[in-house]
């Protein structure tokens, strides 16, 4: 029920129940880092010491024909190879079905007749008149790539820009960026794990995490930001356990915006994974669910744990976590010694 | 009373904005469809139409960059040759630094294709022969150009007895008129400007003659094999004509400048049209199978300069047609996608369905956790959805954009991104509740709060739509597009319509009163009393101090009749809290009701 999670949200508002983002900020971080590592790690093994040969790429990015048959009488693969080397006998063919009438070709590129020849051949074997071609050369996925690549270096920079502005200190940004970066490798090591093909559509995908992970992350800091801000010189808290309080009462609200995030992209998921041409809408949203899943982790798991490494050094955050722990310390055998003193 | 009466008065004039700009949208649409011919759906890209994408992607050296220029010559000399293929509403567009997109709908024959990849070219030939086409006279005889423009006659032929006396089958250079078997002399008699376009019709190897028109279709030439080629040519400029003897006579010249063997060839070129009688003494650049110009030559030179009437503009044309007719750069083709409609609409189908899908679980799990509040979210999506499509289908009209699979994808998404800055909100006000505020002072503060962290967040999704809209090609650009569109539309509906319809839920009774189903209950919410009107922020205040210590030292029974009575105080706190609520939004009955229901 509902009255669960709010239950759960009022809980962590008040303070009552935490979760020790802070506190065990060196797990987490650990856990990050292995993570990030295993990512990296991943592709390199899959691809035998070659890192980009352990990620499955699309046919944007190697180059070929592909076909796709819709409305076909069957949808078995044999007949797609059969077909294809009936034209072109040495040709390496990938036949995936796609729905229950729908099959896609991939081929090495061919040319102007031979695909002529494929469609035909095609036709026939699956008794359907829509066979639609296409043919990529194998510079075309790259050139999207270097074009997504430079998109990507100027939004962060622009992005660590705009926060570090906004919130007054590099070093949201900072930790912002790293959290982001996490949510980037890991997404990109998920899909040379699970060997999902990495498309144009894929990038797409990768590049909108950038937007969501940051999105999270800044509603997060935000609320960090209010309530550190309010820390004086009498605070009763030190600086890691504010923002581990920001952090608690702002995740109810992470969970709901990461669920509500999701929701669509799984639909879409679902949708693209059944239909044939929708193969878009399939490779936007598997990046999309995986980075979203992520970038809503990362942020209370790495990104406020950064940002608390990297402020409690300063020293007027350190001598006032010291005065307060000092203080706390000194109530704690006060009341021990002084007894009952009881003002409820 | 006035207290209250300002947060609506100001909801209903944020209102107001909200119906003016959907009012606004309507009419450009509406004008649209009424006088512009516009649809009241958006055009669709070729993915979703079905069609033919064909990518042309530019040649260049290593470390040679195409120009911006560059491209958008080629942009328009593809335009040319599709548009002379018959191809209607293809269209043709640059994408990304060195790429061209040509987006055809239908599926186009072969023959379209060929010539669309083919790479243009530009020749000088001979004129052989020239006549007015045998069909209708589109050509306008005054307008006939180059020939008539040179101003001074050339100069007295010199017959060449030999062409007639010798019957030589073999003609022994390119203006020889023995290039004219019987059967190209009536090809040539055959030939009317119209069959132009037809395919192979102005196509001929280099070293034949060549039959075709002028490009307004007014001449026809008979031409001889490819003197030079325009490969040859490194510069052509538009400049005042020096006249013989270096002075400036006023007019308009296009000037050619060649590399060393072009130079050279057209030297002998011109040396040798010289003395030959007209039309002999004119040599064609022909620019795709089209003669773009036929200059009489005056004097033989390795840096000919074209005069004639010339404007500046017409000389600035001819001389950029000359210098980049044959296409600036080579392409080849990157890619070629064809979709067929079926295909297409199945995409647009699947689509939707994912929207839809998308969209109802969205609306459950806003139900879910916001209760009755999530028909404000749900209103505020309507209401988005309904200016999101206003706005597409006038983009796609006015700006020529295009939605493709990848925009709705981008559309899709967005519901979710929408959605999470009503959570920020309703999860900003809950937390003004539990610090025990009344709903409206808690939708005001909340909002306040709120405001800030969407307009930063969002600030971060436009950011990084607008940078791919700017920088990426293709897919990931409708992509963006849409998803900052959405954006923009996002932060004016919490603006103009989600925070109002706050403000004005917050005073009825449903709402303020916090029934249980309201979704901002704030028993269920945790608000504590604390003393008169005041209410404790968190525990966490408690843990100071000694009282916390105080607690750990009581016993057993002593805490659990202090726990009782707390018990008792949350419950009267929240029966107190109601009123103060129900007081706040001006509603009496709900304060009766909510204090029975708080006793018992």
């Amino acid at each position: 029920m509902a009255s669960g999670i709010t239950k759960f949200g009022n809980d962590l508002y008040t303070g009552e129940r935490s979760v020790p983002f802070i506190r065990m900020r060196r797990i987490w971080l650990t856990i990050a880092a292995i993570l990030m590592l295993a990512a990296v790690a991943v592709p390199f093994v899959r691809g035998g010491g070659d890192f980009g040969a352990g990620f499955n790429f699309g046919i944007e990015f190697r180059g070929g024909s592909q076909f796709q048959v819709s409305g076909a009488s069957s949808i078995e693969p044999d007949l797609a190879e059969e077909a294809v080397h009936s034209v072109v006998p040495e040709a390496v063919v990938r036949v995936t079905s796609v729905g229950a009438d729908g099959v896609r070709v991939q081929t090495d590129q061919l040319t102007d007749d031979q695909t002529l020849d494929v469609t035909e051949a095609l036709q026939t074997a699956y008794d359907t008149d829509t066979v639609d071609d296409s043919f990529i050369g194998a510079t075309w996925g790259a050139d999207i790539t270097r074009q997504a690549l430079l998109g990507l270096g100027i939004f962060l920079l622009l992005a660590a820009l705009l926060m570090a502005i906004y919130f007054r200190t590099w070093k949201m940004s900072a930790a912002a960026m790293l959290a982001l970066l996490h949510d980037l490798v890991i997404t990109v090591g998920v899909y040379a794990a699970v060997g999902f093909e990495i498309t144009p559509a894929a990038m797409i995908g990768f590049l909108t995490i950038l937007g969501f992970s940051l999105y999270d992350t800044v509603v997060v800091f935000d609320k960090i930001r209010e309530n550190t801000s309010e820390l004086g010189d009498d605070a009763t808290r030190t600086f890691g356990e504010t923002v581990n309080l920001a952090v608690n009462q702002t995740l109810v609200r992470s969970i709901n915006t990461g669920v509500v995030a999701a929701l669509p992209v799984a639909a879409i998921l679902f949708i693209g994974a059944f239909v044939l041409g929708a193969d878009t809408l399939r490779d936007i949203s598997l990046a999309l669910l995986v980075g979203t899943l992520i970038g809503t982790y990362s942020t209370p798991f790495v990104a406020a744990p950064l940002y608390t490494i990297f402020r409690e050094r300063e020293e007027t955050i350190a001598a006032r976590d010291k005065r307060t722990l000092a203080l706390r310390a000194k109530s704690v055998s006060a009341s021990n010694s002084g007894g009952a003193t009881v003002n409820a | 009373m006035a207290r209250s009466t300002t947060p609506v008065r100001k909801a209903w004039r944020s209102l107001g904005w909200l119906a003016a700009i959907i009012v606004v949208l309507l009419g450009i649409q509406t004008a649209g469809a009424l006088f512009a011919g516009w649809s009241w759906t958006p055009k669709l890209a070729l993915d979703l139409e079905g069609g033919t994408r064909i990518v042309l992607q530019a040649q260049t050296a290593e470390d040679q960059t195409v120009t911006e220029e560059q491209l958008e010559q080629a942009v328009s000399i593809i335009r040319q040759r599709v548009d002379a293929s018959g191809v209607s509403e293809a269209e043709i567009g640059t994408q990304g630094t060195n790429n061209i997109e040509v987006s055809i709908p239908g599926t186009p024959d072969r023959e379209t294709l060929e010539r669309l990849q083919s790479s243009s070219k530009l020749e000088f030939r001979a004129v052989i022969l020239t006549g007015t086409p045998s069909s209708d006279a589109s050509g306008d005889p005054t307008e006939t150009p180059a020939p008539t423009d040179t101003a001074t006659p050339a100069p007295t032929p010199t017959p060449t007895p030999s062409d007639d006396a010798t019957p030589n089958p073999e003609p022994t250079d390119g203006s020889d008129p023995n290039w004219i078997t019987p059967e190209l002399q009536t090809a040539f008699d055959d030939f009317s400007c119209d069959q132009i376009d037809e395919v192979e019709a102005n196509v001929a190897p280099t070293d034949e003659p060549l039959i075709t028109c002028d490009d307004t279709g007014s001449i026809k030439y008979l031409l001889g094999p490819v003197e030079v080629e325009g490969a040859d040519i490194t510069d052509a400029f538009a400049g005042q004509d020096q006249g013989s003897q270096g002075i400036n006579t006023g007019r308009w010249a296009v000037n050619i400048r060649f590399n060393p063997e072009g130079a050279a060839a057209i030297k002998d070129l011109t040396t040798r049209l010289l003395p030959l009688p007209e039309p002999r003494n004119q040599f064609g650049a022909v620019l795709d199978g089209r003669v773009i110009t036929s200059p009489y030559v005056q004097a033989p030179s390795d840096q000919p300069s074209i005069s004639g009437n010339f404007t500046q503009e017409t000389a600035t044309a001819l001389a950029s047609q000359l210098k980049f007719g044959a296409l600036p750069v080579s392409f080849i083709v990157q890619s070629r996608d064809s979709i067929s409609p079926t295909l297409g609409s199945s995409q647009l189908v699947s689509g939707l369905l994912a929207g839809l899908i998308g969209l109802i679980l969205v609306v459950g799990y806003s139900f879910f956790q916001y209760r009755a509040l999530a028909s404000v979210t749900i209103a505020s999506i309507v209401v988005a959805a309904v200016i999101t499509y206003l706005v597409i289908s006038i983009l796609s009209w006015r700006e020529g954009y295009r939605l493709s699979l990848a925009g709705v994808a981008g559309l899709i998404v967005a519901i979710g991104f929408t959605v999470d800055s009503f959570i920020v909100y309703f999860e900003r006000i809950r937390d003004e509740l539990r610090d025990g505020r009344g709903l409206v002072g808690a939708v005001e503060a909340g909002w306040k709060r709120a405001l800030r962290t969407i307009y930063a967040a969002k600030g971060v999704n436009l950011l990084s739509a607008v940078v791919l809209a700017v920088l990426a090609v293709g897919s990931v650009r409708g992509f963006a597009l849409t998803l900052g569109i959405t954006v923009v539309i996002d932060v004016l509906i919490v603006v103009l319509f989600t925070h109002p319809m706050m403000q004005l839920i917050a005073t009825t009774r449903f709402f303020s009163s916090g029934h249980p189903l309201s979704g901002l209950d704030p028993n269920a919410l945790g608000a504590v009393y604390r003393g008169r009107a005041e209410f404790r922020t968190s525990t966490e205040a408690r843990r100071s101090g000694a009282n916390r210590e105080a607690g750990r030292r009581q016993t057993i029974a002593e805490r659990k009749a202090a726990e009782a009575a707390a018990a008792d105080a949350v419950a009267m706190k929240a029966a107190a809290k109601a009123d103060r609520a129900a007081n706040s939004g001006g509603s009496s009955g709900g304060s009766k009701k909510k204090s029975k229901k708080g006793k018992r």
